[in-house]
């Protein structure tokens, strides 16, 4: 559980922002927040990113806290404090989205494009309870938006080529603003081939194509108060999948969203926020790119969240107050058609995800107290009830047969709490907090019927009462900010009661052909998670600037055997230059030998990597319209590598060359 | 004088109108949501069979029955009737499990039972139904070819044990299965003759459910089918994860707990020597 302030410094390209002069931290107003990742300011957003058109998995990646799992080229799923998907929530400007996908191959951060977002907050453990609950954390993208200035019209283009795969990018953008209305308009198309892993290994199956549209505008009522409204369409097609057997012919998202904003509303509050939102997704796998398969089969998903929040911030004396009441009701179905191979046969149909609705509200409480200039508190606290149904018959009577006295709905309360301590002395900063959270199973969990993991080749059953997992944190930091250094060491650790995990039951004989067997969710009596890291940045001088971290994770389950997808011994370090309309990075980025892994959960050694990436940015005027041209090389030495969170041992991309043009018109 | 008049009117009508022809009172048809299969006649009387599907096939049929007085036109109410089936083949002729048949109590004229035909006609060889009945002193009886084809999927296992017994065993439920945990029931019987095969009491069915199109990949929970009490059906509980093809591969074990046909999967072996079959 932490909340830092990380500024990171990335490129301004009007070379403006940071002069001439000595460039300092700024340690008056350290505050503590959330990790921060700056996509992009209010003014361009693919500017700000080393790579404007990375995709926003990419940019994710340079936080301390997250890491990714890869399953392929396309879709990554976000891990926080080591731990994913079910441990975490995950919302777009506070909105909750859960994938269609049994599989887990669209994580919520498949459907959004780099040029959507301005930021994503990263928000470790306890802190992240402001829209859900959760153990590990949580990340809100926050979508781009001009805002009511007076920036009037802005019309840019932007292009990207990739050698790697081939990956074509185009995208469009338009916007308009004024004092009392404004719309951001954006379009982005990638088009990808197979990607090749280093020594020229072909990766196949790792295509994809992908066409995104995203509007938000905004009305202002009066003075103080405003309704914004916002759109995200997001498709994808022939999204290969290299790790799985199986391929996306179609992945479709509408995430829409209105908000109604008051400054002042009344004397005591500061600013008072409500939202409705509706999202959608559907997810259709199927295997028929693939030339040799056991038996034919489609396996198409939907999810479905209705949701609202209303929050409100305030400053009363030493106290800044934010209170957040949430809601959403969500439906999750996905359903396997399998066609056998002797046509006379009737085709075979089960429920893998029995229409499962999953209703919760909450209220989370968050009070950050200046105690005295260089000491804070911050607390806080959430509270919510958790229902879920199963609304299909025959889902409901598939999941009976492991489970006769299962009952149609079930209902929990979750709690949660924190508190940190904040002290600054002198030139350092040291953090102390603890947490205590719960999280309630999630559905696949409670209500996966034969989900295939083909990370350990088994199918998942699901159980509908495991017990909410119960998470106790503490967590630590120091910081030392003076001059051009910042250097800092934070540790966290989690002990999770009821730890939920597959377990294999040999008396079960698994359904997927070729699978090894079985496994029901079952719960651990505990486990155990450390986390650590540490990171320096140095800004040599005007022009040169260092930063470097180095990660490391380590959990185990309470037998003292070592839980799956857990972090080795991973370090990162960059050197940027920047002078005028020009800048350059060359980093470095690895991770040692993974010797400590999850034999059970299908995890092998791997190997110690290294990998160097150079890219170089320049700003140009042509006729008063900027042209922004940036180039680079990742993997520069073609390094073939998989990390510990790559499935199945896939690799990541070998050499990729790559140019971004962005181009403003207006 | 008058009302006497009209009061014996009045008594006339009444009684007149309240006459017992059964048929008057009771306008509802018995035989809803039942499809007739066909006509058994003799001189005296009519016999209609139905069942719920309006044909016969191998293996458990369920049989309502009705008798229709030709010189009346009033179906009986009030009978006892015995049935025969009877297989004529080129080198024999031999009968089948059946039940007795009895009355509907619910019913005015519906007779109920079962028969179980344990193997198909084909174009030398057929199947005869005959009645013996008897009402209001009388002895009558009636026959007829009946049409017995294959069924579709497997309903019946017909086979000699490992103790020399044959047998028959018949799958009277599901027969609307679901992705569920379905209730299973059977009906075993011994063939001690050409014309006695009565119930096998005490022994045990075990079933192993398996999808051959699909790895041929099982389901949990089954529970085997065993009796509650002698001559009943034997009852059990099948799981089908999902819809399509499914084997329920069986063994059949005797009172003393050895089994006397079916083999279980494992190893290479695939399927069992008896089984029953379902779609869905």
């Amino acid at each position: 559980m932490k909340k830092i302030t990380i500024i990171l410094i990335l490129y301004s390209f009007f070379g403006n922002d940071l002069d001439a002069q000595e460039k300092e931290i700024d340690t008056t107003n350290y505050i503590p927040m959330k990790e921060v990742i700056v996509i992009g300011d209010k003014r361009a957003v693919s500017q700000k990113a080393v790579k404007s058109l990375a995709t926003v998995d990419e940019s994710l990646e340079s936080s301390m806290k997250l890491s990714m799992v890869k399953r392929g080229a396309y879709a990554w799923e976000p891990i926080i404090n080591g731990m994913a998907t079910e441990r975490t929530v995950i919302t777009i400007d506070g909105m909750r989205i859960f994938s269609a996908c049994t599989d887990k191959m669209d994580p919520v951060t498949s459907y959004v494009e780099i040029s959507n977002l301005s930021e994503a907050s990263i928000s470790s453990g306890q802190e992240g309870t402001e829209y859900g609950a959760t153990i590990g954390g949580a990340v809100n993208m926050e979508l781009h938006k001009t805002g009511f200035t007076e920036s009037g019209w802005n019309i840019g283009l932007s292009s990207g080529l990739e050698s790697n795969g081939e990956q074509k990018i185009a995208g469009a953008k338009l916007d308009y603003a004024e004092d009392s209305f404004f719309l951001n308009t954006n379009f982005m198309y990638r088009d990808a081939e197979n990607y090749y892993a280093g020594e020229n290994q072909e990766v196949l199956y790792s295509q994809f194509t992908k066409y995104n549209f995203s509007a938000v505008s905004g009305f202002r009522l009066s003075e103080h108060q405003n309704l914004q409204g916002s759109l995200i369409y997001d498709k994808a097609t022939d999204v290969g999948y290299p790790a799985l057997p199986m391929d996306v012919s179609s992945a479709e998202a509408l995430i829409t969203s209105l908000k109604y904003e008051h400054h002042k509303p009344i004397n005591y509050i500061d600013h008072w926020e409500t939202k409705i939102y509706f999202n959608t997704i559907e997810h259709i796998m199927d295997d028929s790119q693939r030339p040799n398969v056991p038996i034919r089969m489609d396996m198409p998903g939907w999810s479905d969240t209705y949701g609202f929040y209303s929050k409100i911030n305030t400053s009363l004396n030493r106290h800044k107050i934010k209170v957040n009441l949430n809601s959403f009701y969500n439906k999750s179905l996905a359903e396997m058609t399998m066609f056998p191979n002797d046509p006379n046969e009737k085709e075979m149909f089960m429920f893998t995800w029995p229409d499962v609705r999953t209703f919760y509200t909450g209220i989370f409480l968050e009070d950050q107290i200046r105690l005295k200039d260089h000491l804070h508190l911050n607390f806080s606290g959430s509270l919510g009830s958790h229902t879920n149904t199963v609304e299909s018959q025959s889902g409901l009577q598939s999941l009976r047969i492991f489970y006769p006295e299962m009952t149609e709905k079930n209902h929990r309360l979750l709690a949660g709490a924190s508190s940190k301590l904040q002290i600054q002395k002198n030139n350092f900063s040291y953090t102390l907090g603890t947490g205590y959270g719960e999280r309630a199973p999630s559905v696949s969990e409670g209500y996966g019927f034969y989900l295939f993991n083909s990370f350990d080749g088994f199918d998942y059953i699901g159980k509908p009462d495991l017990e909410n997992e119960k998470s106790l944190e503490f967590n630590t930091a120091v910081s030392f900010t003076k001059k051009r250094w910042n250097v800092k060491a934070s540790g966290s650790y989690f002990h999770i009661t009821n730890y939920i995990l597959g377990k294999p039951d040999a008396n079960i004989s698994p359904m997927t052909i070729g699978a090894n067997g079985v496994k029901i969710y079952e719960q651990l009596e505990y486990a155990t998670l450390y986390n650590t890291d540490f990171s320096i940045n140095f800004l040599i001088d005007q022009h040169w600037n260092f930063n470097g971290k180095i990660i490391y994770n380590y959990g185990k389950d309470h037998n003292n055997k070592n839980l799956p997808l857990v972090r080795p011994f991973t370090y990162y370090s960059a050197l940027q230059f920047q002078k005028g309309f020009f800048s350059a990075k060359a980093s470095v980025e690895g991770a040692l030998k993974q010797s400590d892994y999850s034999q059970e959960f299908g995890e092998n050694e791997t190997p110690a990597y290294a990998v160097v990436n150079l890219s170089a940015s320049q700003i140009l005027y042509l006729n008063q319209q900027k042209m922004t041209i940036k180039v680079g090389a990742e993997n520069l030495f073609d390094t073939y590598y998989s990390t510990f969170s790559d499935w199945n041992n896939i690799p990541r991309r070998g050499r990729n060359l790559f140019v971004n043009l962005n181009y403003v018109i207006f | 004088m008058k009302l006497l008049k009209y009061f014996s009117l009045f008594l006339v009508a009444v009684v007149t109108s309240c006459s017992s022809d059964s048929e008057d009172l009771k306008p509802v048809n018995e035989t809803e949501g039942l499809l007739k299969i066909q006509t058994i006649e003799n001189e005296t009387h009519q016999a209609e069979l139905y069942s719920e599907s309006g044909s016969l096939e191998t293996g458990y049929n369920k049989l309502v029955l009705r008798l229709k007085d030709k010189s009346t036109n009033e179906f009986v109410q009030d009978a006892e009737i015995e049935w025969n089936p009877m297989m004529h083949m080129e080198s024999k002729q031999h009968s089948a499990p059946k039940s007795e048949v009895s009355k509907i109590s619910a019913t005015n004229t519906l007779f109920e039972g079962y028969i179980v035909f344990q193997m198909p006609e084909n174009e030398t060889e057929f199947w005869q139904l005959t009645l013996n009945y008897s009402l209001d002193g009388s002895d009558y009886n009636m026959e007829d070819n009946i049409s017995v084809p294959a069924s579709e999927k497997r309903k019946v296992a017909v086979f000699e044990g490992a103790d020399n017994v044959k047998y028959i065993l018949a799958l009277v439920e599901p027969t609307t299965p679901e992705i569920a945990t379905n209730d299973i029931s059977a009906a075993l019987f011994i063939m001690e003759n050409m014309l006695s095969f009565p119930v096998a009491n005490d022994y045990k069915i075990l079933i192993d459910p398996r999808m051959p199109g699909m790895g041929n990949h099982s389901s949990p929970n089954n529970v085997p089918l065993t009796q509650s009490g002698a001559g009943d059906l034997y009852e059990g509980k099948l799981n089908l994860t999902m819809s399509g093809y499914w084997k329920i591969n069986l063994q059949v074990e005797n009172p003393e707990g050895e089994v006397v046909k079916g083999e279980m999967i494992e190893g290479t072996t695939e399927a069992s020597s008896i089984y029953f079959e379902l779609e869905f």
